[in-house]
């Protein structure tokens, strides 16, 4: 029994209201390191989504017709893992056969991207959501395109701190945090537009 | 040694501080300590037991493959949690939610494993592990106790402020942790350097008689 939200508005709900790094914390290790440079925040924006939208639909494909069916539910965590694992090494493969620019943009990044958290977090909780293909598919594709969004925004901000006079303490991860504290308040704003979860 | 090692781990290297590692999967649950403690506690098993297996198998795992066996003790290790909370707290599994399934990622774990069990003996791998551990759970149990107490007024679910409190909802939300993260990095940074020019002064005394 699937919830019954439009895939649309779970597009948009995952992108803006409960945006999945400023709102569920995921993916915040490579979020923090690669952010200072807005080249490599792009690449890895658009890396995170491609993979997540791919993982996700084929750990909904795998969970439905493999693990329910076999009663292997518990074997979750690693299959999910697996999954994940492979298509990176697959799409690595294949970006590098069919365009070598894209590879030299988006390479470095990928082997990165097994361990996002974001990543195994989105079909998690898809798995838990009960949600179905075509919601797990816009579910994905959101959670991606937020990911990107914020991790592009705050590249931007961070080039304006570099630039502040911050307290010695507080430089480097301290002051990130904050503002991504900050990024955070402002996207609550949005979560009286859409009520999902 | 091990002395050192334990404050390698809890402070001077800690991974939350210095590192940044590691947060991900449990920064989400810090708004009641309950839930971080069995969350945080969940980590160190996992560590501890996937630092001894890395460092037991050293020999036999190919270089080339390292990262995905070493992913795959992970996994194995978080769905012997998985089950035992299941098994044992029903209530916090479901609080849990993804996030149990997320210590897979925990970049503290792989990162210990691959820094340290790859060339160490399974004991002090052992201790590494459990300390790493200790580290990331105190600092999380500092951000959960301002969190639970503030939001809710209560510490591990018993009340402790009166009901005259006025609940600060912020702090049950997603942003108070990001603040109280950097302040807490920010105290801990300033202390650190304070004890560093401290000691440059004490060595500089010293030498100069």
């Amino acid at each position: 029994m699937a919830p019954d939200i439009h895939p649309f508005t779970l597009l948009l709900a995952s992108i803006f209201t409960s945006n999945i790094l400023l709102a569920n914390f995921l993916g915040m290790c490579s979020f923090i390191s690669i952010s200072k440079d807005m080249t490599s925040s792009n690449g890895l924006g658009m890396a995170v989504t491609g993979v997540l939208t791919i993982t996700g639909m084929i750990n909904w494909v795998v969970l439905k017709y493999v693990l329910v069916p076999l009663d292997l539910l518990y074997l979750r965590f690693i299959v999910f893992i697996v999954v994940i694992a492979a298509t990176v090494q697959v799409l690595e493969m294949v970006i590098d056969r069919i365009s070598p620019t894209l590879y030299m943009a988006l390479g470095i990044f990928l082997p990165l991207i097994t361990v996002n958290c974001a990543i195994l977090g989105v079909s998690l909780f898809m798995e838990i959501r009960n949600y179905t293909f075509i919601q797990t598919t816009f579910f994905s594709l959101g959670s991606g395109l937020g990911w990107w969004m914020a991790i592009m925004a705050l590249s931007a901000i961070q080039k304006k701190i570099a630039n502040a006079p911050v307290p010695a303490g507080l430089k480097g991860p301290g002051i990130t945090l904050i503002t991504i504290g900050f990024m955070a308040m402002a996207f609550i704003g949005f979560s009286g537009m859409l009520i999902v979860q | 040694m091990n002395k050192s090692l334990l404050k390698e781990n809890l402070w001077d290297n800690n991974p939350v501080f210095v590192q940044i590692l590691g947060i991900c999967s449990t920064l989400a649950v810090t708004n009641n300590l309950t839930n971080t403690f069995i969350m945080t506690l969940s980590v160190i098993f996992v560590a501890a037991l996937t630092n001894v297996t890395v460092s037991l198998m050293k020999e036999y795992i190919p270089r080339k493959v390292r990262m995905i066996v070493q992913t795959l003790i992970i996994s194995f290790f978080v769905i012997i949690v998985d089950i035992l909370l299941r098994a044992y707290l029903p209530d916090i599994s479901k609080a849990l939610g993804p996030y149990v399934g997320l210590i897979i990622t925990n970049c503290i774990i792989m990162g210990r494993a691959e820094a340290f069990a790859q060339s160490n003996t399974p004991w002090p791998s052992f201790l590494d592990g459990v300390t790493s551990g200790l580290g990331y759970m105190w600092v999380l149990m500092v951000l959960a106790f301002f969190r639970e107490l503030l939001g809710f007024g209560t510490l591990f679910g018993f009340q402790v402020l009166g009901s005259g409190f006025t609940p600060w909802t912020i702090m049950v939300m997603a942003p108070s942790a990001f603040f109280l993260l950097g302040g807490l990095i920010w105290a801990v940074k300033t202390i650190m350097t304070m004890n560093e020019l401290r000691q440059c002064a004490c060595n500089d005394s010293t030498t100069k008689k």
